[in-house]
């Protein structure tokens, strides 16, 4: 892992994973790219950090919680959850079919 | 068959009845048939910038359920985001509990032994689905208004070994979370969902099996045991052939009363789990996780065994009114009813009515009560009638006395209802169960 | 008075308004020798005269919409409006705003109307303030210069060969090009700093929490901040006034209290301690801006600070840990931009957001978590234990801003590494949560501007002002405008 190129299959792999849709072009280009960055970053291999414990927030805050209040104000009618969208039906959002079609 | 034997855990998903979101203060609606899209704000849409706060409520409800299963509550736990891209998942991750859930360990009894609970923690239900043909092409519409409800997953160590445990096990289940008063816990609304993870082993074998199938779709306990005797079958049968069955999720097709392989395009799971930046880490004191179990209502067998010794109820009445959460309150409430103590009418004979009649939903437990009272103040019958229409009876049914003395105890039942038709209905029940019992021992 | 002749008449009596303070303008609108109109006019003036060759917004609100709502300001200023009532601002393109379209630069959102405002935009709206522009910037986030913004990209005012720096190029540009008084910027890893360095300008990025984000487009979550683009210090301090604070809706924002960051500040700095990591100043560092820096210590001494040398070796593995917290945390925050609820599909992000995407997707997945995710967690903690140590005993932390002054175009966009190592200086403080002011501090030979900036304790706002306005007060780099391009 450390500091090795990556693959085309781990970048076809990776590109699924993010759902990012690239071509066989693109992925020549972010095999090096990601590569690189990747091969940089892994200096921090060399801190040591044993027995040390992760910081994942940096607040130090701890039970920050709402109350199970409904707030109408920030709701919003179905015309104005729909219209950004490009493709609707009936008060729907519509999505190429995501089930195949079963035997 | 008798070689082999199941090995169940499952996955349960409730729905809590929070008034709003798990991270946003919409309405919480679990009904059905209601228009799509019109529960939604900017952070159950998935909007730029919107941001998650969660509902204390639902932690609350969710430690409580784990404390009425026995669970260890965490010191310290936190939010993960789950990462998959799906349309009904409108942030392309679901804000999940991974490494830290609220709630760890904890059992539900069922006759067939102990059913260990591995964890339970809280999450977002995702939209929701429906696939359809538009102007010729195959689409999914996608509808949000489910999207940020409260979601308890509840995981069991594969302890179960037979779809009657399964059932069991589940009803068990379904009764704490009821009675915990948390979800409705409605199977064919989806307010409760079970995900079985089958696979079958020789009997007698210690390891686990090296697949599994998860079956999902079902929306009832008699479906889950249908599916799971299903997949028994179909396993044992694979086996036979010396073959693994194929680890892969099933649905649970009603009309063809089997599973069915369901091909869902889905990117391959690596859900890159990592701690939800956006929500600070919970953590929870001892003194407050016993003023959550303080709070927790009685459970089922607790509130059984009170109603029964409260009121004088058999066994019978008491499963019964336990087992329907509306009739248990509406027999609270109107067995303590000023009108109802005035007539005198004892408890059994309202528990009887309450479990018995079809009462019209609409009816107040006033209008109940004032029924209750009218059915017992009508007539009033002597003994000695009563008496006199048991001995009809008994010489109309001579074998039936004879099969009762030769130890048929349910032939008494039998008796019993010859003399409330003989009756017509007048007279207290209880009174004539008590001179049958005694004309039966002379 | 129609529009022109109203324009014609300030411009003889209130030239260059928009050169004076934040305070200075509200006391002369509140004595009514000024009004918001007139200001909101010279901006339109301003960016009239250049924006078609800076390109520092995205998306203007109609100029007869905005002289409306001055004339409302105008006509419901009381003795108690906020110095902010009538003043016009604009915003980076990060933050969702009801009334302009919110594209954080990228094709993706080319068309998005948010139906809902940011925390930020509700409170200045709050406040009086009048919304003029959304600004440019790498799209998402994600870049040092805003080349990588799906619009024409902002050129720096000072040398329209050269970028602005970025993130956030285009609140720079404007404010160096003194469009409006304000504006607000977003600082994940030197957005604000980097282009206030090159542009010349002031700018803080606060305390992580400080102002709320919600309503802010999250590039990187755990180190997304909201801050102040500005001519000074002390007018980061007004707008900071106005911003700052907890909001119910972003659990992660801060409930201390907020202080009154523009009062109390002194010329004379006796008493406080500044802190200068002798790392910081080794190769790599432009020796121009070396020397600059070197001098504003001695300014600092001369204005009766203590300036002592520390060591902060950490600095090279700073870049590394952000490189790989920032782009995880972006591959999943950009997860939502499906096409499906709004906006356009995936295949339109930029290269450089993709490859942030690819990286940080594959630092989180199996196998690689612990390797990367977690041990920059760790070395998270390690940082701030090194910061703390330091802070403790110091007012401030003094740093460079960048390791050169303001790029050419195209150094920056296809070479990840060098693009990854223009932010060395910014990422840790991002990293460890702490604020920092970025301020002026001189000029190269080639005319170039340079900053410097001052790192303090966590919700050490009010210090860094005061040590900042303090030396504004006695260096005038913030004063300076650039040639040829300004009215």
């Amino acid at each position: 892992m450390k500091g090795s190129l990556l693959s085309i299959d781990d970048i076809k792999k990776i590109a699924k994973l993010a759902n990012i849709p690239i071509s066989e072009k693109q992925s020549e280009e972010l095999i090096k790219q990601v590569g690189v960055t990747v091969a940089y970053v892994s200096k921090l291999q060399e801190l040591p950090t044993d027995g040390v414990i992760e910081t994942s927030q940096v607040t130090g805050l701890e039970n920050v919680m709402r109350e199970d209040v409904v707030d109408e104000s920030r709701m919003f009618s179905q015309v104005e959850a729909l219209k950004n969208a490009t493709h609707t039906h009936n008060g729907f959002f519509v999505v190429d079919a995501v089930l195949e079609a079963s035997e | 068959m008798n070689e082999y034997e199941l090995v169940i855990g499952m996955e349960i998903h409730v729905e809590l009845k929070t008034k709003s979101g798990m991270f946003c203060a919409c309405k919480n609606d679990q009904s059905l048939d209601k228009k799509p899209n019109i529960y939604t704000c900017p952070v159950c849409l998935g909007l730029p910038g919107a941001l998650p706060v969660p509902n204390k409520t639902a932690i609350d409800w969710t430690i409580m359920l784990g404390l009425a299963l026995g669970s260890e509550i965490a010191e310290v736990s936190k939010f993960d985001r789950k990462h998959y891209f799906y349309p009904d998942l409108p942030k392309g991750y679901q804000i999940s509990q991974y490494d830290m859930p609220l709630c760890v360990g904890g059992f539900v009894d069922t006759s067939f032994g102990k059913v260990r609970l591995h964890r339970i923690h809280l999450e977002e239900d995702t939209g929701t689905l429906k696939h359809t043909l538009l102007d010729g092409k195959r689409v999914s519409l996608v509808d949000f208004n489910r999207s940020g409800t409260p979601l308890v997953e509840i995981v069991t160590e594969p302890d179960i070994h037979s779809s009657e445990q399964a059932k069991e096990f589940l009803k068990t289940l379904h009764q704490i979370v009821r009675f915990v008063g948390i979800s409705d816990a409605d199977m064919e609304k989806g307010s409760m969902r079970l995900e079985p993870n089958i696979s079958v082993r020789r009997k007698g074998a210690t390891e686990m099996p090296k697949y599994k199938v998860e079956v999902k779709n079902i929306n009832s306990f008699k479906f889950a045991a249908a599916a799971i005797e299903y997949e028994f079958n179909r396993h044992v049968a694979i086996l036979e052939k010396g073959e693994i069955p194929v680890q892969e999720t099933r649905g649970w097709n009603e009309d063809k009363n089997a599973t069915v392989s369901q091909r869902v395009k889905e990117g391959a799971a690596d859900y890159r789990y990592f701690p939800e930046p956006d929500i600070p880490p919970l953590r929870f004191t001892k003194e407050y996780i016993e003023t959550l179990r303080a709070a927790l209502p009685k459970l089922a067998d607790e509130v059984k065994s009170d109603v029964m010794s409260a009121h004088g109820l058999n066994e019978y009445q008491g499963k019964m009114l336990v087992e329907n959460t509306i009739k248990l309150t509406k027999f609270q409430t109107i067995v303590s009813l000023p009108s109802i103590q005035r007539a005198n009418v004892s408890g059994p004979t309202i528990a009887n009515w309450i479990i018995n009649k079809d009462i019209d939903p609409s009816s107040s437990e006033n209008q109940i009560a004032d029924q209750i009272i009218a059915s017992q103040t009508i007539v009033v019958v002597s003994d000695d009638d009563l008496m006199k229409a048991i001995v009809e009876v008994m010489e109309a049914n001579p074998k039936a006395v004879a099969d009762f003395k030769a130890g048929k105890e349910p032939v008494k039942m039998f008796l019993f209802g010859n003399v409330i038709r003989e009756l017509k209905g007048k007279g207290d029940k209880e009174r004539v169960v008590a001179l049958l019992e005694e004309k039966l021992a002379a | 008075m129609d529009s022109l002749s109203s324009m014609l008449y300030w411009r003889q009596v209130n030239k260059n308004l928009l050169d004076l303070s934040i305070l200075e303008l509200a006391k002369r609108l509140q004595d009514k020798s000024i009004t918001s109109v007139e200001l909101v006019d010279e901006s339109y003036e301003r960016m009239e005269a250049s924006e078609s060759v800076i390109h520092a917004a995205i998306t203007i609100r109609d100029k007869k919409e905005a002289l409306a709502l001055a004339k409302k300001a105008d006509e419901t200023r009381t003795a108690h409006s906020s110095p902010l009532h009538g003043m016009p601002y604009v915003v980076k393109d990060g933050y969702v705003t009801k009334d302009l379209r919110t594209t954080a630069a990228s094709k993706v959102l080319d068309t998005f109307m948010s139906p809902y405002n940011a925390t930020v935009i509700e409170k200045l709206e709050a406040k009086g303030a009048i919304l003029i522009g959304k600004m440019n910037m790498d799209a998402w986030g994600h870049g040092a210069s805003t080349e990588n913004t799906d619009y024409p990209v902002t050129k720096n005012p000072w040398d329209i060969t050269r970028s602005a720096g970025g993130s956030g190029g285009g609140p720079a540009a404007a404010i160096a090009l003194r469009y409006v008084p304000f504006a607000i910027g977003e600082d994940t890893g030197g957005s604000i700093r980097l282009p206030a360095a090159w542009c010349g300008i002031t700018s803080l990025k606060v305390t992580y929490g400080r102002v709320s984000r919600y309503g802010a487009i999250a590039y990187a979550s755990s180190l997304d901040t909201v801050g102040p683009t500005a001519k000074t210090a002390e007018d980061c301090a007004v707008v900071l006034e106005a911003i700052a604070g907890v909001d119910p809706k972003d659990a992660t924002s801060s409930p201390h209290a907020v202080d009154d960051y523009a009062n109390g500040m002194t010329k004379s700095l006796t008493g406080k301690r500044i802190a200068f990591p002798t790392e910081y100043y080794k190769e790599g560092l432009d020796t121009e801006i070396k020397a600059a820096i070197f001098k504003a210590r001695e300014q600092f001494v001369s204005l009766g600070a203590v300036v002592e040398d520390v060591s902060m070796p950490l600095l090279e593995f700073g870049v590394p840990v952000y490189y790989i917290l920032a782009p995880s945390e972006t591959s999943s925050n950009l997860g939502r931009y499906d096409g499906v609820r709004y906006g356009n599909g995936r295949e339109l992000f930029t290269k450089e957001t993709s490859r942030r995407v690819m990286t940080g997707t594959y630092a989180l997945s199996s196998g690689y978590y612990d390797a990367y995710y977690k041990k920059a967690q760790k070395a998270r903690t390690v940082f701030i234990k090194n910061y703390a140590s330091i802070l403790s005993k110091y007012d401030a932390i003094l740093a460079p801003v960048t390791t050169v002054p303001a790029t050419k175009f195209g150094a920056l966009l296809e070479d990840p590494v060098a693009n990854m190592m223009m932010d060395v200086y910014n990422v840790t403080v991002n990293i460890v949560g702490v604020p920092s002011l970025a301020l002026p501090c001189g000029f190269t030979k080639d005319g170039l501007p340079m900053g410097m900036q001052l790192i303090g304790n966590m919700h050490g706002e009010k210090t860094l002002i005061s040590l900042g306005s303090a030396y504004q007060s006695a260096t005038d780099w913030h004063t300076k405008t650039p040639q040829g391009v300004t009215i």
